[in-house]
């Protein structure tokens, strides 16, 4: 039977996603730790289907002030991942790449949002090469867009771009250990419906 | 405080001294409508232009600009609010990330829809804070008409 909307995803085939979660997280671990040049530790992802609004509640409320790094994906499979960075998480980024960070979250200068914007590229080509070696499939990435605003509007690009899908996400909840500070990041992955059918066929759990 | 909190896809009235709030309005609008002589106040936080584009599943009657609007005003009539007397002011309608094509200028096209449709009902939008780039949340208060837009970047305006 073929996916209409993600309310018809069964469990097999949730868990199925969040098996790619939880590799996409290990390899995200590893490229960021190879990009900031320092030891990453990481607690096992927390990796959710869950509705839009129970995302934006789960990552701190609408009106939270996050990081949002926008990548969208091209080729066998389209869609788009999105991260969320909390404000600790994206001065530690930008800190490590240039030993400052400004104190107004709202208004960093063009480095520091092209160090974060070079995260998103990094991290995102983690996750899609841990899709890539599962399914086979040929994944393209956009260049990332920034911005740092409100969770909730944030969250409205893709809630209004998939609206036809319906009203859920995959959250993908993960926690990184940098010089023993605990930094949390939530990574959230939304295929076409038609895509999602792809992606289970070729992992099998159509 | 507020105490009527409208989601996304939702529409609310409320009756002075009651706020309706809408939180982090990105792409989305919210409208405001207001009757001032009845003390009527509604808003809708809507996130697509046309129910018509849409051919089926998912069609949710409050997700849409030409459907929600006059819901709300059938909603703001059965509180005692008169069509004749109603004003608007609307907010939101950004362009959240800078790279998006214009295909994907989804806020814009929310409020020129969100403009057409009350121009159709004859009702006049009286104040606006709408595109750009940055997310707003809207506070509605329905014994004045006065609409409160916070935003990250700018704090606490008033229109």
């Amino acid at each position: 039977m073929s996916i209409q909307a993600y309310d018809d995803l069964n469990s097999m085939q949730i868990d199925v996603l969040k098996e790619i979660g939880n590799i996409g997280s290990g390899n995200a671990a590893t490229a960021l730790s190879g990009m900031l040049g320092r030891t990453i530790d990481m607690v096992v992802p927390n990796v959710q289907v869950m509705d839009y609004s129970d995302a934006i509640e789960f990552a701190g409320g609408p009106e939270s002030i996050v990081a949002g790094i926008l990548v969208r994906l091209e080729g066998d499979i389209e869609g788009m991942i999105m991260f969320l960075l909390e404000k600790p998480f994206a001065e530690t980024i930008i800190s490590s790449f240039m030993g400052t960070v400004s104190d107004d979250f709202v208004a960093l200068n063009e480095y520091e949002r092209s160090a974060l914007t070079e995260m998103g590229n990094i991290m995102a080509g983690a996750y899609l090469s841990a899709i890539s070696q599962l399914t086979d499939l040929f994944i393209n990435i956009s260049v990332p867009s920034l911005t740092i605003d409100m969770l909730g509007a944030i969250m409205s690009v893709p809630a209004i771009e998939f609206a036809q899908v319906g009203d859920k996400v995959l959250l993908i909840n993960e926690s990184f250990i940098i010089d023993n500070k605990h930094i949390k990041s939530n990574m959230i992955l939304i295929p076409e419906v038609s895509s999602l059918d792809i992606l289970l066929k070729k992992l099998g759990v159509n | 405080m507020p105490n009527i909190v409208v989601g996304i896809s939702d529409l609310k009235v409320g009756k002075s001294p009651d706020i309706l709030v809408t939180y982090a309005l990105g792409s989305c609008v919210g409208i405001c409508l207001y009757d001032k002589m009845a003390g009527v106040a509604g808003l809708s936080h809507i996130m697509l232009p046309d129910s018509t584009a849409i051919k089926d599943g998912h069609k949710s009657s409050m997700k849409f600009a030409d459907t929600a609007i006059p819901m709300l005003i059938d909603n703001m009539k059965k509180y005692g609010a008169n069509q004749r007397n109603i004003t608007a002011k609307i907010a939101g309608g950004a362009l959240m990330f800078a790279t998006n094509s214009q295909k994907f200028n989804i806020g814009e096209r929310n409020v020129i829809s969100v403009k057409k449709v009350l121009h159709d009902l004859k009702i006049p939008i009286i104040a606006q804070d709408t595109g750009l780039d940055y997310g707003r949340t809207v506070f509605f208060h329905a014994s004045t008409g006065k609409l409160q837009v916070k935003s990250a970047v700018k704090g606490i305006i008033e229109i």
